[in-house]
């Protein structure tokens, strides 16, 4: 059994993405509530990036001089708007279409962005490091959670910060975010998530312990339907946000 | 044009200018907003029609126009104030405060009175829009790292795709941005050009504007009458003895009125201007507008967003029009830099989204108010009369209620944008 899970790969869930490729970058599409819940997340993670980092993110191409590592990149819908933000982006897909989409999609946006399809726990295996290690709605995806994680721990600098974020595997998040996301309010296609693969902070925190990371700061995200906007929450029960560095 | 064909007729892989933004018109909601805009880091393309040397040298037109206070401290904000306040303050250049506002029914001796006393600091200012294109000119000389204006220039051909837009000049130059801003006006050619079709309605009513002389000092005050043809507004300008005027008739009388010889002319205004300010000349051009009431059902569309009188168009009794396109500026700009910050793409759809929910419910809202109080004191049906003349008398005597009117009418009821509460993004 210890040999089946020697791979992050999920050869169903990366048929899923594949299928659904050409609509990364379509704002309207499939992934319509990647691109609502961008502004959120993006805004946390620059915030805790320009505060660990001492950086103004006012300032044109704050992040300039550091490296950031994109786990589970997609079409590349947060490796983007992070290069804009000055950082030397690398990111990292499963799936060979979704590297694909992204490279295409950079290079019209004349962004450069060092896509690659491999697996974290091959990259881990270089000498290559980086100052921000961010994986974002990607381990409820994966085949085993604890190996991803390790690797991707493994992959922050010294000093460096690891972001991620994913859904809680609770009652509230069966019903929201699997139910009434997939199948009431269609805003994910059906079968877009297993919940039963969702992650509670407790399990994400102790597989980046695991890996030499410490837990810094965790934040919920919620949705305001007035507003149609997602906002940072206390609430961690459905989607959640996390924070961890490394020892210098 | 766009819509028509998605493939540009000529290779645009090497365009003249590459910008962010590119804004179509530059007048003063277009120029604001690429000041704006510039100033935090966002680069900008704008494309006018006027020649800037051709509006440096010319002669005073006699177009004016009243900035709220929330207006003034948006251009201040993004430093055109600055040009503007500075120089020669007189006929022809500087601003002037406006420290009072009367409003008077016809022979009735019931009135309102605004006071700047009561909101802390003047109710406005009133500057000749050449003073404001002036200061405009200057700010964007100061950021042109950021800012590139394109004048005098006409778009032959234009696109907007799903990764960014394009136009192409009548003199061959090549300009790429990831979004377009129609600042074009009423008659807005992009806004046409996107299939975005007006709804609007004639009033038969016209405004005829121009500047006077006149012997006595205004002392900052300004005078709104109800007459029976419309309001007739007469507004400090810098200097103290001259003022811009807004006349407002029946559409066919005004027509006549503007036929008039001087004399008869100078006649028809005395009777109305009365004699409260001595002798009165008129020393610019007539000018004569319809005045219609129009909105765009949408603000936005594929990577294109309208602003100003591109997007909504209303009756100038207020003085709201560029009130209300500075608030687009504003709003926009604060959404825009949001963005920036966090590198999205500033043409992206959840972006403009943002953009039309803030502005459209606020301009709705105003352009209904505006019809509202039009229509109370354009008429001259008894009733009506009797009610506007309690109206105005039951108003001045509720402080909250006249609150609310002056600080409408100085721009700051709604969510207001940043740039216009004076904090910076």
């Amino acid at each position: 059994m210890a040999q089946a899970f020697a791979t992050t790969a999920n050869p169903d869930e990366l048929a899923k993405f594949e299928a659904m490729a050409d609509s990364w970058w379509d704002p309207v599409g499939k992934f319509k509530p990647l691109h609502k819940f961008n502004p959120a997340r993006i805004a946390w993670v620059r915030d805790a990036a320009a505060l660990h980092f001492n950086r103004d993110a006012t300032t044109e191409r704050p992040f300039e001089g550091l490296t950031l590592l994109d786990v589970g990149c997609g079409g590349g819908l947060l490796s983007e708007p992070f290069a804009r933000l000055g950082f030397k982006v690398t990111g990292l897909d499963a799936a060979a279409k979704n590297i694909a989409v992204a490279s295409l999609h950079a290079e019209r946006n004349g962004l450069e962005i060092d896509y690659r399809c491999q697996l974290v726990e091959d990259l881990a295996q270089t000498s290559e490091r980086f100052d921000v290690v961010m994986t974002m709605e990607v381990v409820e995806h994966v085949a085993d959670v604890d190996l991803f994680l390790r690797a991707a721990a493994h992959l922050v600098t010294p000093g460096g910060m690891l972001v991620g974020a994913t859904l809680n595997r609770t009652l509230k998040s069966l019903a929201l975010a699997k139910i009434g996301a997939e199948y009431v309010l269609r805003w994910l296609p059906r079968g877009t998530h297993d919940w039963r693969k969702f992650v509670k902070p407790s399990e994400f925190a102790e597989a980046l312990r695991a890996g030499g990371l410490r837990v810094e700061d965790l934040k919920g995200m919620s949705f305001d339907p007035l507003m149609d906007e997602w906002h940072l929450s206390d609430d961690l029960a459905v989607n959640y946000m996390l924070r961890a560095i490394k020892a210098e | 044009m766009s819509g028509t064909t998605d493939i540009p007729p000529i290779d645009l892989d090497a365009p003249d200018v590459n910008a962010d933004v590119l804004i179509v018109g530059g007048g003063l909601v277009g120029g604001t907003l690429a000041c704006a805009l510039a100033q935090h880091g966002i680069s900008v393309a704008v494309i006018d029609s006027e020649d800037p040397e051709a509006l440096v040298e010319e002669a005073y037109d006699g177009r004016s126009s009243a900035i709220a206070g929330a207006c003034q401290r948006v251009l201040e904000g993004v430093g055109i104030w600055a040009h503007m306040d500075s120089g020669h303050q007189g006929p022809g250049g500087g601003v002037q405060p406006i420290l009072n506002i009367r409003v008077t029914d016809t022979d009735s001796p019931l009135h309102l009175h605004y006071d700047s006393d009561s909101v802390g600091g003047p109710m406005g200012y009133m500057a000749e829009n050449r003073t404001m294109r002036l200061g405009i000119l200057a700010r964007l000389d100061e950021l042109k790292d950021k800012a590139t204006l394109i004048a005098p220039a006409r778009m032959a051909d234009h696109g907007r795709e799903a990764d960014g837009v394009w136009a192409v000049l009548t003199d061959g130059r090549r300009i790429r941005a990831k979004l377009m801003v129609a600042a074009d006006g009423r008659g807005s050619r992009v806004r046409d050009a996107a299939g975005i079709r007006l709804v609007s309605w004639p009033y038969h009513q016209s405004g005829i504007v121009m500047t006077v002389w006149h012997e006595k000092d205004h002392r900052g005050i300004a005078h709104e009458r109800f007459l029976p043809g419309g309001p007739f507004a007469i507004l400090p300008l810098p200097g103290g003895h001259h003022s811009s005027l807004v006349w407002t008739e029946k559409s066919r009388l005004a027509d006549h009125i503007m036929d008039l010889d001087d004399d008869l002319f100078h006649a028809e205004l005395a009777s109305r201007f009365g004699d409260f300010l001595g002798e009165v000349k008129v020393v610019s051009k007539r000018f004569c507008y319809p005045l219609t009431l129009q909105f765009a059902p949408t603000y936005i569309d594929r990577r294109l967003v309208l602003v100003g009188d591109a997007a909504h168009g209303m009756h100038p009794v207020a003085g709201q029009g560029m009130n209300f396109g500075l608030r687009d500026v504003a709003a926009l700009t604060e959404r825009l830099v949001e963005a920036h910050r966090l590198g999205l793409d500033p043409g992206g759809a959840d972006v403009l989204e943002a953009y039309q929910r803030w502005r459209r419910f606020d301009n709705l809202l105003m352009l209904g108010l505006t019809d509202g109080i039009v229509r109370l004191f354009s008429n001259d049906i008894a009733p009506l009369r009797l009610a506007r003349t309690l109206g105005l008398a039951a108003v001045n005597k509720l402080p909250g209620l006249k609150t609310f009117f002056m600080r409408h009418a100085m721009g700051d009821i709604g969510r207001l944008p940043k740039l216009m509460q004076g904090t910076g993004l």
